[in-house]
């Protein structure tokens, strides 16, 4: 049966419809997945869609999928990350990605479909403000009113999605607007008058820092997600060597400088390591890259800032600077361009470092780490989460992907999978997301075919995008899920634990699917491990499989808690460890 | 505790739709104050002009500064704060003007340098000019009884002198 088409799709030779228009914009940006959900308002754009080859469409199952697989693409490839949804609902169910995007700074483009331009504001069918409702989570966002302006929009949405502090870009696209015809002509430049990101840091800064640095008898570097964004892991490395100085890193900074090298202390925070903490709250002079000092990192920020010390900043927003600490000595400019002009200072000008007082330094750290904060106590009946995180590392030789969910399955992964690479460590900081894990491990694996990925989820996330179990079985990815099955939602328990003298209101889960079978019926293989000694057998037979979706269901100890924990309003030399319980 | 000033921040932005509610969206946001705000085109259609009056220590105004320049649509911001600058406000006050209030009304709009631009048999629209404390006081000098209605534009501010803020 044929239809005739709306008004305005009558053809001439050579124009395109506005639909055409974005796919040949997306062709021109070289996209190579598109993540997305049909709908009435996008119908013209999926018509285009079928008519094309160049970039491949990933169809999920609920659209807060499409938008974390599209940010997860983007996570561990560092290009931009495409998703597409309809209008209304399509858009409404897209905001909680975009909102995990925005706040990790993870750049991407998401196309919205839209009410025909007529309608707006006539509460039309699947009719919703996305450009307001997004507004607030959003780099920045576009309705577009005319065909002949889709091209220079998509143009300046990937580049604002891309440049300077990255983040997710809306393009909002009414359903007439699709229809209508113009020619296509894609920018080869975009200039925005208001929009001119600094890339350069300050070279005065950047010497008066160096000097901070040399000089300094207890420094210390603290690393962030602005440094596997911006690609400076090995001009960091570099500083680091040439310095030698002690380094941690935040929950996003992860494998931005590999774990395994002495001078790492493990990641800090309100579950870092003793060392870590310790050293970032006695340090002298402390240099931040691409980090921004937020809660979860130092604390109580009037304790941190009880003990004084010099402060040096590197970041590419400046809104990033002393918004929650003042800082010293500001450098605004792209991490790896600053770091890289540093390292050539160090070259040229051989600075003279305070060796004497950086061995005593390094003792103190010594003894700091000497306390063994991450041990924890092994059981021969029961799994212990930390166990299975090891031998993950260890049957993946620490080269696998992991995405994570929310919880404490997200803090023993950050803990004791050693990531050595960064974009290896795929998971929701900012915004803390249940439900990533699974769609963040199709973004990944699709971008990756050959990897090893793996989703490290508990029993209460992964039940929050279980859907997804059909799309990778629909693409055949080859995702083992590792799942930490606490019966509890296990964060939410510790913290009743230790706060609401052990009232676990509402934090067990209660009717658990049986996830084999579940894993079975969508034609996937499933295994529930509920033995210490099963644990290593299980994870080589579920890699050994290369080409098949395999789901571990581990039966894991209930009550073991996140240790160091630094509680609410407490300083950041004010852990609880799991010796002292 | 840090002391809390009013400063009067001027920017230029993209004429565009939705560009106000970025900008009022981040103060509500971010929990940032405004006392008024006022907007509207420059000679050049572009672009648009706002003057936010808001309140806040120094690191709150730096702050608001970065935040308000990270807006993709902010051509430019400048505290007029940090120089010299004038302010002035419009505010429309309708008073009665019947009995001894006709002549009391007509002599204190002289007094401030007010005009009278509707004249009715119970009432007088007067037009009024000036920084935000002249209107202040002008409104405190008039017998609250005699006030019908009052409306007021919100600060517009431009910096003294060679301070000039233009792309
Ligand atoms: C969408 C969403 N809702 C609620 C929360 C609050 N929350 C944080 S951790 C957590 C429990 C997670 O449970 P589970 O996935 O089973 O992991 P576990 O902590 O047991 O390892 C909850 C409810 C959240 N982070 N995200």
């Amino acid at each position: 049966m044929k239809f005739a088409m709306e008004p305005g799709m009558a053809n001439s030779s050579k124009q395109l419809s506005g639909a055409e228009i974005l796919i040949r914009c997306l062709h021109e940006e070289n996209v190579e997945f598109v993540f997305g959900y049909p709908g009435g308002a996008v119908l013209h754009i999926y018509d285009a869609i079928f008519h094309q080859d160049t970039f491949k469409h990933i169809l999920v199952r609920h659209e807060q999928a499409a938008l974390h697989a599209a940010d997860a693409y983007s996570r561990s490839t560092g290009k931009v990350g495409v998703a597409l949804v309809t209008s209304g609902p399509g858009a409404t169910n897209a905001v909680t990605g975009i909102a995990t995007a925005y706040m990790d700074s993870i750049p991407m483009v998401i196309i919205s479909g839209q009410v025909p331009t007529y309608a707006i504001g006539e509460d039309a069918f699947q009719e919703c403000d996305t450009v307001g409702i997004t507004r607030p989570c959003v780099k920045h966002n576009f309705l577009v009113k005319d065909v002949k302006d889709i091209a220079a929009t998509m143009k300046k949405a990937f580049y604002v999605a891309a440049s300077g502090r990255p983040g997710p870009v809306l393009v909002d696209i009414p359903k007439d607007i699709t229809a209508h015809f113009c020619d296509f002509d894609y920018p080869e430049t975009v200039h925005l008058r208001s929009y001119n990101p600094v890339t350069k840091g300050h070279l005065g800064q950047i010497k008066k820092a160096l000097k901070l640095l040399t000089e300094a008898k207890r420094p210390m570097v603290y690393s962030g997600g602005g440094v596997v964004l911006g690609d400076a892991s090995e001009h960091l490395m570099k500083l680091i060597q040439s310095l030698g100085l002690p380094i941690t890193s935040t929950l996003m900074g992860l494998g931005g400088f590999p774990a395994s090298d002495p001078k790492f202390l493990g990641m800090l925070g309100m579950h870092g390591t003793y060392e870590a903490n310790m050293a970032m709250q006695d340090c002298d002079v402390l240099l931040a890259v691409g980090a921004r000092f937020d809660d979860r990192v130092i604390g109580n920020t009037a304790h941190f800032l009880s003990n004084p010390r010099t402060i040096i900043h590197i970041d590419i927003d400046p809104s990033s600077i002393s918004k929650r600490v003042k800082i010293d000595v500001p450098i605004v400019g792209d991490v790896k361009s600053v770091l890289a002009d540093m390292n050539e200072l160090i070259a040229t000008e051989k600075p003279k470092q305070n060796t004497v007082e950086l061995a005593s330094w390094f003792k103190q750290i010594d003894a700091w780490r000497s306390k063994k904060c991450m041990n924890f106590a092994q059981s021969s009946e029961l799994i212990k989460p930390q166990y299975v995180i090891q031998k993950l590392h260890e049957v993946t030789k620490g080269e696998a992907f992991v995405t994570s969910d929310v919880g404490q399955h997200q803090m023993w992964a950050a803990q004791y999978y050693k990531f050595e690479q960064p974009r290896r460590w795929i998971n929701s900081g900012g915004l803390g997301t249940m439900g990533v894990g699974l769609p963040y491990a199709m973004g990944v694996q699709l971008a990756h075919p050959n990897a090893q990925v793996a989703c490290v989820t508990g029993e209460g996330s992964i039940q929050m995008n279980i859907q997804e179990l059909s799309t990778c079985a629909q693409y055949q990815l080859p995702i083992k899920v590792i799942m930490l099955n606490n019966r509890y939602l296990g964060m939410v328990r510790q913290w009743q634990e230790f706060f609401y003298e052990n009232r676990y209101s509402e934090s067990y889960m209660d009717s658990l699917p049986d996830f084999v079978k579940l894993a079975e019926a969508y034609g996937h293989v499933g295994m529930q491990i509920t033995k210490p000694g099963d644990v290593e057998g299980a994870l080589k037979e579920a890699f050994a499989m290369k080409s098949r979706f395999v789901f571990l269901d581990f039966i894991t100890d209930q009550k073991e808690n996140v240790f160091p924990m630094i509680q609410n309003g407490k300083g950041l030399s004010e852990m609880i460890l799991a010796e002292d319980l | 505790m840090a002391t809390t000033a009013r400063h009067i921040i001027s920017l230029l932005m993209e004429n565009e739709s939705g560009a106000l509610s970025r900008v009022a969206g981040l103060f509500s946001a971010r929990g940032y104050n405004i006392e008024s705000l006022t907007v509207a085109p420059t000679e050049d259609p572009t672009l648009s002009r706002m003057t936010i009056v808001t309140s806040g220590s120094d690191e709150v105004i730096e702050q608001i500064i970065k935040q308000l320049n990270k807006l993709i649509d902010v051509v430019k911001v400048l505290d007029l704060n940090d120089g010299k600058f004038i302010e002035r406000e419009l505010m429309l006050v309708k008073v009665k003007a019947t009995g001894t209030f006709r002549e009391e009304m007509k002599r204190m709009c002289d007094i401030f340098r007010g005009r009278i631009i509707d004249v009715a048999d119970g009432s007088f629209t007067i037009e009024l000019t000036g920084s935000g404390t002249k209107l202040d006081a002008f409104i405190e000098s008039l017998d609250k009884s005699a006030i019908l209605e009052t409306v007021r534009t919100g600060a517009s501010g431009i910096g003294r002198g060679d301070r000039i803020l233009k792309v």
